[in-house]
């Protein structure tokens, strides 16, 4: 089974107009398991979204190495790194799909066609790829709207088009940046069970991106917390509400539990704190 | 239900002052009014959207209202006929025209000339403006070689490279589709290159996730995005050839609308001007409303 590492990887962007370059993420090292769901939570500019682009592809780090695959490069001195990196991340690929915080869905497609636009360009044919967009249009609860078009649906509609298009394409990981920020109190809720379950049946490597406590603790098996200035991750908790929600179905149970409160109050100070020693978040 | 009392609010203040009014002049006014009055409003019309509602009306009626003004002119004779001719005369000329032609070619031949002119350099512009303009967009070499040339002389009035145009291609049919060609290309280029600007980086990347070679990417996303942008190049681009088309006409044209207006005008004809740029201005007003058209059908996401 492959697993995701990070090793001591910092990003600096270089600074606007000569001035002083920005450490958006310093010396991060960390892995993600099979079968996680990593939830990274923070202040504003303490390098979530970063961290998500590194894993996408999306920009190269400064320093360090990203790696998916067998190979173990946990716990090895710098030099060693570089031996072996057929592993590599050097750019965006299907072994890793994005679901974006705003959607970035194709407008000139409908429900369908977006939710297999992945399987297209890799030339599978039309009757698989109607059959696997149609299982996890089905799953996302959007079995009626095949041949809606994208932009005349609302916004939770989109989203779980998203959802669906990055779950068809049947990647090793998803990576979710702040997938559910934009939705409704109730929308959200029923996409967070919606995305549990997905993630039980499926099995896949989940990093998810949110500015909401509650949210990270309800779906985290594991949760980073990330402190900016430089970016870093401070904090790292295995957490299990989300199994007692999948053995139990009730979300609200869950979140009433004493152990998840006293859980959100630990986190909301450890992130409170911070704010007070980076003299508060703008 | 509040648009008609409003109607009849406007309405009733000018009667109430003349009191006698007849109603029939009452009944002309409202409908009158009712051209500039917004019409109901469409559910799923959304509020404060900049000009939204029909203009179809008002513009025939100021359509109607320039004529009415131009036969008054005319008739009551505040410009001599030499400088402004009457509407009715300007239709006899058509119609004169049409049948028995001016300086030796009918106007359908004029037409066809000058419609072949600019449709094969708008086809020739096409075909190659929006494969360069989105490759200067997507390519950083394409967009080095080819930058410095069409900003240089996309500024430049046809009329000042028809000279050299014609030194170089000589008095035929080339030089003129060339001239009209040059005046197209550059806002079509311009056009589909920033149509490619336009793309969100956001759907490159999602495709790139989906395991997209760069090829596709340029293929099913920034070609695709392109297109609104394209078609309003493709717009724009057509209006230039229109412009072109007097300049391109005026050295050794046999036939041509351009040709016609120029060849009139030497003789004082004028009711053949007036009558020429009212057909070019027809011929480019249908064409822009089958773009348009196309554009619905094409891109019937555009905006959203």
């Amino acid at each position: 089974m492959s697993r995701l590492q990070i090793h001591d990887v910092s990003v600096q962007f270089p600074g606007m107009n000569g001035g002083e370059s920005v450490t958006a993420l310093s010396e991060i090292n960390f892995q993600i398991e099979p079968g996680e769901f990593v939830v990274a939570l923070g202040a504003s500019g303490c390098g979530k979204t970063t961290l998500l682009n590194l894993m996408a592809g999306f920009i190269q780090p400064s320093n360090g190495y990203l790696t998916l695959g067998d190979s173990d490069i946990s716990g090895l001195p710098r030099v060693a790194c570089g031996l072996d990196l057929q592993d590599q991340i050097t750019g965006p690929g299907k072994d890793r799909g994005v679901v974006f915080q705003k959607h970035a869905l194709l407008p000139w497609l409908n429900v369908l066609e977006n939710a297999a636009f992945g399987l297209k360009l890799q030339g599978v044919g039309k009757k698989e790829r109607i059959e696997r967009a149609s299982y996890f249009l089905k799953l996302v609860g959007l079995e009626d709207f095949h041949k809606h078009p994208v932009y005349q649906l609302s916004g939770g509609m989109q989203q779980r088009v998203g959802i669906a298009r990055g779950l068809t394409n049947d990647p090793q990981m998803l990576l979710l940046d702040e997938p559910l920020g934009a939705l409704d109190a109730l929308t959200r809720e029923v996409l967070q069970e919606l995305l549990l379950d997905v993630w039980r049946k499926t099995q896949k490597m989940m990093f998810f991106i949110t500015h909401s406590v509650e949210e990270a603790l309800f779906m985290a098996s594991r949760l980073i917390i990330m402190s900016p200035r430089p970016g870093r991750i401070t904090h790292d908790f295995s957490l299990d509400f989300n199994k007692i929600f999948l053995e139990t179905r009730d979300a609200r149970q869950v979140k009433s539990m004493p152990e998840f409160i006293a859980m959100r109050e630990k986190v909301l100070g450890i992130i409170h704190g911070d704010e007070v020693l980076n003299g508060g978040a703008h | 239900m509040k648009n008609q009392e409003s109607i009849h609010a406007l309405d009733l203040a000018p009667v109430s002052k003349a009191e006698s009014a007849p109603k029939t002049k009452s009944n002309l006014m409202q409908t009158f009014l009712s051209i500039f009055a917004a019409g109901p409003v469409k559910p799923g019309e959304s509020y404060g959207a900049p000009g939204q509602g029909k203009s179809l009306a008002i513009s025939l009626f100021t359509t109607a209202f320039l004529i009415l003004i131009w036969h008054i002119a005319t008739y009551l004779q505040w410009v001599k006929p030499l400088f402004l001719p009457s509407p009715v005369a300007v239709v006899q000329r058509f119609w004169e025209v049409a049948t028995e032609g001016f300086a030796n070619a009918t106007l359908l031949e004029h037409t066809g000339w000058s419609m072949m002119r600019v449709f094969s350099a708008f086809f020739l512009a096409f075909l190659t403006a929006v494969p360069i303009g989105i490759l200067m967009g997507v390519n950083r070499i394409v967009r080095g070689l080819f930058d410095p040339i069409i900003e240089f002389y996309r500024p430049l009035p046809p009329l000042a490279y028809l000279p050299l145009v014609i030194i170089w291609l000589g008095i035929g049919e080339v030089s003129k589709v060339v001239l009209i060609y040059l005046a197209i290309f550059a806002p079509m280029a311009l056009s589909a290159r920033a149509g490619v600007k336009s793309v969100a980086i956001e759907q490159i990347h999602a495709a790139y996730s989906m395991g997209a070679t760069r090829w596709q990417v340029i293929r099913h996303i920034i070609l695709i995005n392109a297109l609104p942008e394209i078609l309003t190049g493709m717009r724009i681009g057509i209006g230039f050839g229109w412009t072109t088309l007097v300049a391109a006409e005026m050295v050794a044209a046999q036939a041509g609308l351009g040709f016609m207006v120029l060849n009139a005008a030497e003789f004082l004809v004028t009711d053949v001007v007036i009558m020429g740029i009212i057909v070019i201005g027809i011929i480019a007003y249908l064409f822009d409303l089958f773009m348009r058209y196309l554009e619905r059908k094409l891109v019937p996401w555009k905006g959203k």
